[in-house]
């Protein structure tokens, strides 16, 4: 891997070093905490969106299995956060696996569809099964601890996310520029000349799709935790096309363009907040002039205006 | 016992065929563009919110309608042309996240315009229910069946037997091949669109004297109409129908007889089964492609 | 035993018979040429034994393992490689991705090694990197080593495939029509090509319609009309026979 692929992890790294002692506020910190969750989100479904060129479009519902594990396990059942933690991750997973597979011997956009339904079915599960969930009001979460130490405060979950958003960028860096990733890549660009190079593409798919789902599994918990407090709006439909927007704004296929997708969709709603219908208004627009003006996103976008390539 | 199951045999096939409309509407734009366009939902919407305003603002009843289905066509078409044209030819990932963008435009300035509450309309000839065999039916679901047969069989001729139905046929089966024979496909995108919507509104005016109306309506009708598109096969106006009164009468038996606070739940189930078991729904055909 | 040996092989596309009751065999070592008009079946035949379609009746044996209907995937394991008359390039990829992308299958393709850039798979990569430079240098590409594939021509791209390929260091490769859209002198460049790879040791089946190329380059040919077999044999055989001559080559040969 060459130094400049690397370098603008450095300047992330950098930037999040510096940042909480810049920040006015703790209202400010709380955004910049949830953009990075976000943007870790992001990064995961830009693997199988933008990489692999398939869609979801109801990944909020991996969300919704990540933090409502966190909430629920160790709520009724005494479990250790990072015990529920993993066990969301893992149901995550397997739910993935198990939709993926037959889906992808198919030949098409059928994942869109059937994501679709899988994540609208979570999201009325989570609101009906109110005696394990707390129903459409919502449930509060356990405080996860390691080792002893607490997480609850603020300036806590920020290094932790910081962290986790460092690991998420180095490793999607690392992924991309390897075999599996040019595999994946491939797979976008021509299915049939990743096949005939000896890319199981159906493996493939779903491996990517797993991944993602596992991704946003964690990150729920982690949302979780951080919030203190879960409802089903975290695994609605809406939900799910805000990331999708993230990453489709911020650049598909590029690991930055996921980092400044989310940043920016992170931060509108607060902007628009006093404006609701304008709100979705604003959404839809900025989605629209986006697709029509720069269908490639931001990121890659302005890349190859300024000559670079990523 | 056979009260009960006709109640909610009337009930499905009413909801149903709103969502056979809705899947028509679907089925007419993929034909045309292979676009899944997710704003059709908020056609429906349309329809029933335009309706209202226009009936509150003192516009007479028929008039009213009649411009709460022109509106949305209208709408449909600034849609194709704002939305679709620009970016003709893209990869289906920017086609479904623009056709989500223009929805959103659409519910997002029908929330600030005309507000979150809900609405409904007079029913056309009253709200007597009248009584079969112990179960009762509304005079509005007579009308949403009817009126729904008449417009599948309207677009059936249409399709069947008109120089532009089949023009516009022959572009969905090979767009080229249509141009190179003379057809004007960007006529036969507007017109599908423009159709689509009026398709979508009229569904919309019709169910709203039964289930009311609000700006938020269309996500779910829309997705379900989807779902009924895809339960048919996606392509097939035939497919599209039954699929719409399929989804309908399972909703509502199996929130009758199964579980009421599942209700919405059981669309998407049957499409993730579809999709396992027929992907290419109940009346699609197979497809080979060519390297 | 003969390297492919194909049986009766026949598929019908509907009421489509693109393929009927065609019988070959090809050593291993040869450059086998497949002639015939368009349309009839020559790439249908290499979507056949590539795996992109699967027969409807018929075998096909490679080394004598039957592989009719196996997936493209399946084949590549089994040293065999192919390109396209119609290009699938991932444009989305730079030229040596492209190239770096036919090695898949001789690299490590784990998923948690790679997120971790241990550095196993950092040498490989760099080792690869090195090597599908020399495949680009091999095929002529040398000056598109630091391109973008939506950057290149259609005749660089024809041999960026060719590269590719090549990459997977197979045993068999299938070129479909590697001169097509080519003007004369990269034709004669293709021609030096294919004699080069056939001499590394390659078995090298080309679909062709430029018959001087596949008469120039070919130890045997198979001549397909309407997707049956119409003659086979080595070029001079093949020019001479009759029933060719009258369906595709014309009077003068």
């Amino acid at each position: 891997m060459t130094k400049s692929a690397y370098f603008g992890l450095y300047i992330v790294m950098a930037i999040l070093l510096v940042l909480p002692f810049l920040v006015p506020n703790s209202f400010y910190l709380d955004l910049v905490i949830r953009m990075a969750i976000n943007a870790v989100i992001v990064l995961g479904l830009n693997l199988l969106i933008g990489f692999a060129g398939q869609i979801s479009l109801g990944h909020a519902g991996f969300l919704g299995i990540g933090a409502y594990a966190s909430a629920a396990l160790p709520t009724h059942f005494g479990w250790h956060p990072v015990l529920a933690l993993g066990a969301g991750a893992l149901a995550a997973g397997l739910l993935a696996a198990l939709v993926a597979r037959p889906i992808f011997k198919l030949k098409g956009h059928y994942l869109a569809m059937a994501t679709l339904g899988l994540g609208i079915i979570l999201n009325i599960a989570l609101r009906n099964e109110a005696a394990w969930t707390g129903g459409p009001d919502g449930m509060p979460v356990p405080a996860m601890g390691l080792f002893g130490f607490e997480l609850s405060n603020d300036k806590h979950w920020y290094w932790v996310v910081a962290l986790l958003l460092s690991v998420s960028v180095w490793a999607s860096l690392n992924l991309i520029d390897s075999p599996f990733g040019r595999a994946l890549r491939a797979l976008h660009g021509s299915e049939v000349a990743a096949q005939v190079v000896g890319v199981d593409v159906v493996r493939y798919k779903v491996a990517i799709f797993v991944l993602s789902a596992v991704f946003a599994s964690v990150m729920g918990s982690v949302t979780a935790h951080y919030v203190g407090f879960v409802t089903p709006n975290l695994a609605d439909f809406f939900h799910s096309i805000e990331l999708v927007t993230m990453v489709v704004i911020g650049g598909m296929a590029s690991v930055y363009g996921s980092l400044v997708g989310a940043v920016l969709l992170t931060a509108l709603p607060q902007a628009l907040a006093t404006f609701e219908g304008w709100e979705t208004v604003a959404f839809g627009s900025i989605l629209m002039a986006c697709m029509i003006f720069m269908p490639r996103g931001l990121v890659p976008t302005l890349a190859a205006k300024f000559g670079k390539s990523q | 016992m056979l009260s009960q199951f006709l109640q909610f045999l009337f009930s499905g096939v009413t909801v149903g065929a709103t969502y056979a409309l809705a899947a028509l509407g679907f089925t007419l734009i993929y034909n045309a563009s292979n676009v899944i366009n997710f704003a059709q939902g908020e056609f429906i919407m349309l329809g029933g919110m335009l309706a209202v305003f226009f009936t509150q603002a003192g516009l007479p009843y028929p008039v009213a309608l009649i411009l709460a289905i022109l509106v949305p066509a209208i709408v449909g078409v600034l849609v194709e042309k704002l939305a679709i044209e620009p970016v003709k030819g893209a990869e289906t990932v920017t086609l479904i996240i623009i056709t989500i963008g223009a929805s959103l435009v659409i519910r997002g300035l029908v929330q600030v315009w005309l507000g979150k509450g809900a609405h409904s309309l007079p029913a056309f000839s009253g709200d007597t229910p009248i009584a079969i065999l112990g179960a009762t039916l509304l005079p509005q679901s007579l009308w949403v069946l009817g009126v729904t047969a008449l417009v599948v069989l309207a677009l059936w001729y249409f399709f069947a037997r008109t120089l532009q139905g089949k023009a516009m046929l022959a572009t969905s089966f090979n767009r080229l091949a249509a141009e190179l024979v003379g057809i004007n496909t960007n006529w036969v995108l507007f017109m599908s669109f423009a159709m689509s919507a009026a398709l979508g509104a009229l569904g919309g005016i019709l169910v709203t004297p039964i289930t009311l109306t609000s700006y938020d309506v269309g996500i779910m009708l829309g997705l379900k109409g989807f779902v009924a598109a895809v339960v048919g096969g996606l392509g097939s106006g035939l497919g599209a129908v039954l699929g719409g009164l399929l989804v309908g009468i399972l909703e509502v038996m199996g929130a009758g007889y199964v579980s009421s606070s599942y209700k919405d739940a059981i669309p998407f189930v049957l499409i993730l089964l579809i999709l396992f078991f027929k992907p290419r729904g109940l009346f699609g055909g197979k497809s080979t492609d060519r390297v | 035993m003969a390297l492919l040996d194909v049986q009766d092989l026949s598929i019908h596309f509907g009421g489509v018979k693109a393929v009927q009751n065609v019988s070959f065999s090809i050593e291993a070592g040869v450059v086998y040429g497949v002639i015939g008009p368009n349309g009839a079946g020559k790439t249908t035949l290499f979507n056949l034994i590539t795996g992109v379609y699967t027969p409807t009746s018929g075998s096909i044996k490679l080394d004598g393992e039957s592989i009719g209907g196996k997936s493209p995937n399946e084949l590549a394991t089994r040293g065999v490689a192919r390109t396209f008359q119609n290009l699938q390039i991932c444009m989305n990829m730079s030229a040596i991705e492209n190239v770096m992308v036919g090695a898949h299958l001789r690299l490590d393709r784990n998923l948690l090694k790679a997120a971790l850039r241990l550095p196993g798979i950092k040498r490989r990569d760099a080792e690869l990197r090195v090597e599908a430079a020399e495949l680009m240098r091999f095929v002529g590409l040398e000056k598109y080593i630091e391109s973008r594939a939506d950057s290149m021509p259609y005749g660089a791209l024809k041999r960026l495939e060719i590269a590719r390929a090549l990459a997977m260091k197979p045993r068999l490769i299938f070129l479909d029509e590697p001169a097509a859209g080519l003007n004369p002198r990269e034709t004669i460049e293709v021609d030096e090509l294919v004699r080069k790879m056939a001499d590394s040791g390659i078995t090298v089946v080309l679909v062709e319609h430029d018959m001087k190329l596949v008469m120039n380059l070919s130890d045997r040919i198979l001549v397909l009309d309407y997707g049956k077999k119409l003659a086979e044999g080595t070029g001079t055989e093949v020019r001479q026979n009759p029933d060719v001559i009258a369906a595709y080559l014309g009077t003068q040969a």
